[in-house]
């Protein structure tokens, strides 16, 4: 029986502060390869139970993009993973300082900002102009995507690509724009009893009604039993970029996407 | 009020939660996540005695609600996520003394041990945890418990056997502990199938006469018919998408096609099941049998290295899912395509095992089912509604939004001739009743 109530079940979960410190400069100690396989294996094996997979099933908590709320260093990361958290379900653990070491290890190589995500501080700010150029102007995504509040609300919002998407997940999906749909970011598309069709982006959906932002940027909230037909949209209907830019282009347009963290406190 | 300390020391898997109490007299008995069972003065919230269990460092917990039979109160841990030995045990109402002590997982020399490694202590970590409280017939003097998954979960390799009496449900004696059958639902389990379901008792018109059975839902995507006063087989069908077994074969056993592996194998249902403590329902009026099912779930299983060490989790590597086994968080928002899963209220009729008919739901539920001599069934899901449907059709009568998820068992009560509904949804109780 595993993951029956989540209610409480947090590492690194309370009320104090945010910490988004940078999860580069937060890391005080250099990892190899094998620190980090190990502690994705100690991750799995013992904290997936209740932070998920993916380091974000306990609200408010992200591990694995480096939001912690207890802690920010190594050092007071490895000394919660081993006390745990009184008061709360993050149970203590006896993993020795290495081990836990090793957890930290693996969080940080998965943080956004730890070269994992894209080529981030290493690439020459010229690039990243260039690419938001091509955002703005011959690649012409600002024309659905939303940035930083501006921008239309028809395609996912990229503010924060660059701390969800690696480089080379980015420049996958440019050149193949049907792979890696994230959930959430489903089409839907809806012929209503009066025979008009709809199409938009799948905000949230129930057994009676599904909420949609269609292609005018307007909310439409349908009742299923007003639907005709509806049916997700395989295809996404964002173009491919494989013959429109050269590889510099892209390049230079994944620096850009990369370089969006979000705005955060 | 009466709140027991909780101690620091406690390793709990799966959410700190407590499942209910039992009454007999005015004692109260609660098990808390430390281990403890407690009985406590129902008049002035008094504790009266206190028995610790077991090691809670160790991660046994408890979170289900004690059944009480006779002058006994009936409990056993939680935790099989920390390689814990489960067992059940019986305990004096009076005084809290022990009576007797049922191991699910069977020391060497006992009868059910030759289903565990001999060369190694595989079962002192085996796992068979008791989520859920089981059900008692009186009139045969047994009561039905189901055990959990083996340990570790998701790595059979130090475990090579069936490894009894875990995925199972075991058939007591109330009053000596002594095992009276069992049947396992899922042998040498790897994929975190815990029969943690309710065990539904029922009498039958069974192929020409009347048999007292067992009507049981489990998390491993099969619903089963058992003679519950000898454990015999009777049947056992998919109520869902299921492919890690090609059916079951005369004598009850899984016909099994896949296992976990170092490169991860894709298997129907998920981790979470195809059902689970959500309380199914059996109504003696319509003869249908009633089952919160998820609906096309799938997980993928990889194989992974695990150790045991004290107060660590057991369990391998950790499956992906699709659907997450909680709403965490507020918003609820689901945008998943039906092929990624979907909820559904199934109405199966035991004797031709025939699916008489299915509420569609867009997101799966963790909600239990009530039937009434109505004819009414009332259930809930993760997306804040709490509904009635016809008992025979399956078609929705009404639909109450409570704001919030539906993950409890509604129950119903008279007071005064006038008969209510109640639920709990969210962190809110609603109570209905029709209009005067």
């Amino acid at each position: 029986m595993t993951m029956r109530r989540l209610t409480t079940c947090s590492l690194l979960y309370g009320a104090s502060v945010l910490l988004a410190a940078s999860a580069v400069l937060a890391q005080e100690h250099g990892y190899t390869p094998a620190d980090i396989e190990n502690g994705s294996r100690l991750y799995q094996s013992s904290c997936a139970g209740c932070h998920g997979p993916t380091g974000d099933m306990v609200p408010g908590i992200d591990l694995m993009r480096g939001q912690f709320r207890r802690g920010s260093t190594d050092t007071e990361i490895i000394r919660i993973i081993q006390t745990g958290i009184p008061g709360t379900t993050m149970p203590p653990s006896s993993f020795s300082d290495t081990q836990a070491g090793t957890i930290v290890a693996y969080l940080r190589s998965l943080a956004p900002a730890s070269g994992r995500a894209g080529a981030g501080g290493d690439v020459p700010r010229s690039d990243i102009v260039k690419g938001k150029a091509l955002f703005d102007g011959k690649a012409d995504c600002a024309a659905c995507h939303r940035v930083n509040g501006n921008g239309p609300r028809v395609a996912p919002d990229l503010s924060d690509i660059g701390a969800i998407r690696q480089a080379k997940e980015l420049h996958e999906k440019l050149l193949d724009p049907n792979a890696l749909v994230r959930p959430g970011n489903l089409f839907l598309e809806a012929v209503t009893k009066n025979g008009e069709t709809i199409t938009g982006r799948v905000l949230n959906q129930d057994t009676f009604s599904i909420q949609l932002l269609d292609s005018h940027e307007r909310l439409r909230s349908l009742s299923r039993s007003a639907l005709r037909d509806y049916r997700f949209v395989k295809s996404s209907p964002m173009p491919s970029y494989r013959d429109k830019l050269s590889a510099e282009e892209m390049n230079d347009l994944v620096a850009y996407l990369v370089s969006l963290k979000g705005l955060r406190p | 009020m009466y709140s027991p300390p909780f101690s620091p020391l406690a390793r709990v898997c799966c959410g700190r939660v407590n499942r209910g109490l039992a009454i007999l007299g005015d004692t109260l008995f609660m098990g808390t996540i430390d281990g403890h069972l407690i009985a406590i003065d129902a008049k002035n919230g008094k504790p009266i005695w206190d028995v610790a269990l077991s090691k809670p460092e160790l991660g046994y917990s408890l979170t289900m609600a004690p059944l009480i039979v006779k002058d006994k109160v009936i409990m056993g841990p939680a935790g099989g996520e920390y390689g814990i030995r489960g067992f059940i045990a019986a305990f004096d109402a009076k005084t809290g003394r022990e009576a007797w002590r049922f191991n699910t997982v069977p020391a060497p020399g006992d009868p059910g041990h030759e289903t565990w490694p001999a060369s190694s202590n595989a079962w002192e970590h085996g796992g068979g945890s008791i989520w859920v409280t089981g059900s008692y017939d009186p009139e045969l003097n047994l009561m039905y418990f189901g055990t959990g998954n083996p340990g570790p979960d998701w790595n059979a390799d130090p475990r090579p056997g069936d490894n009894l009496y875990t995925d199972s449900v075991v058939a007591l004696n109330p009053d000596t502990g002594r095992l009276a059958w069992h049947y396992q639902f899922t042998p040498h389990d790897e994929f975190d199938y815990d029969s943690t379901q309710v065990p539904v008792l029922a009498d039958l018109a069974w192929q020409g006469r009347t048999r007292k059975v067992m009507l049981w839902a489990n998390r491993n995507g099969f619903w089963y018919v058992l003679d519950r006063s000898n454990g015999q087989f009777l049947q056992g069908k998919p109520f869902v998408r299921v492919n890690w077994a090609e059916g079951i074969d005369e004598k009850g056993k899984p016909k099994r096609v896949l296992n976990a592996s170092p490169e991860g194998t894709l298997v129907y249902p998920n981790n979470q099941g195809a059902t689970n403590w959500y309380s199914p329902s059996y109504s003696p009026r319509t003869g249908l049998f009633y089952i919160p099912s998820w609906m096309d779930t799938y997980s993928t299983y990889t194989k992974g290295p695990v150790e045991y060490k004290e107060g660590n989790q057991y369990v391998g590597r950790f499956p992906t899912m699709t659907v997450p086994a909680l709403r965490t968080g507020p918003g609820a928002i689901n945008t998943r395509t039906p092929q990624e899963g979907w909820g559904a209220i199934q109405a199966f009729d035991p004797k031709t095992a025939e699916l008489k008919w299915q509420f569609k739901m867009t997101d799966v539920t963790d909600s239990g089912v009530l039937t009434t001599a109505s004819d009414l069934v009332f259930a809930g899901g993760r997306e804040g509604h709490f509904f009635a449907l016809d008992a025979r059709t399956g078609a929705q009568l009404w639909t109450g939004s409570v704001g919030g998820q539906v993950s409890a068992g509604p129950m119903s009560y008279a007071v005064a001739g006038r008969q209510y509904v109640a639920i709990a949804a969210g962190s809110a109780l609603f109570v209905y009743a029709l209009r005067q």
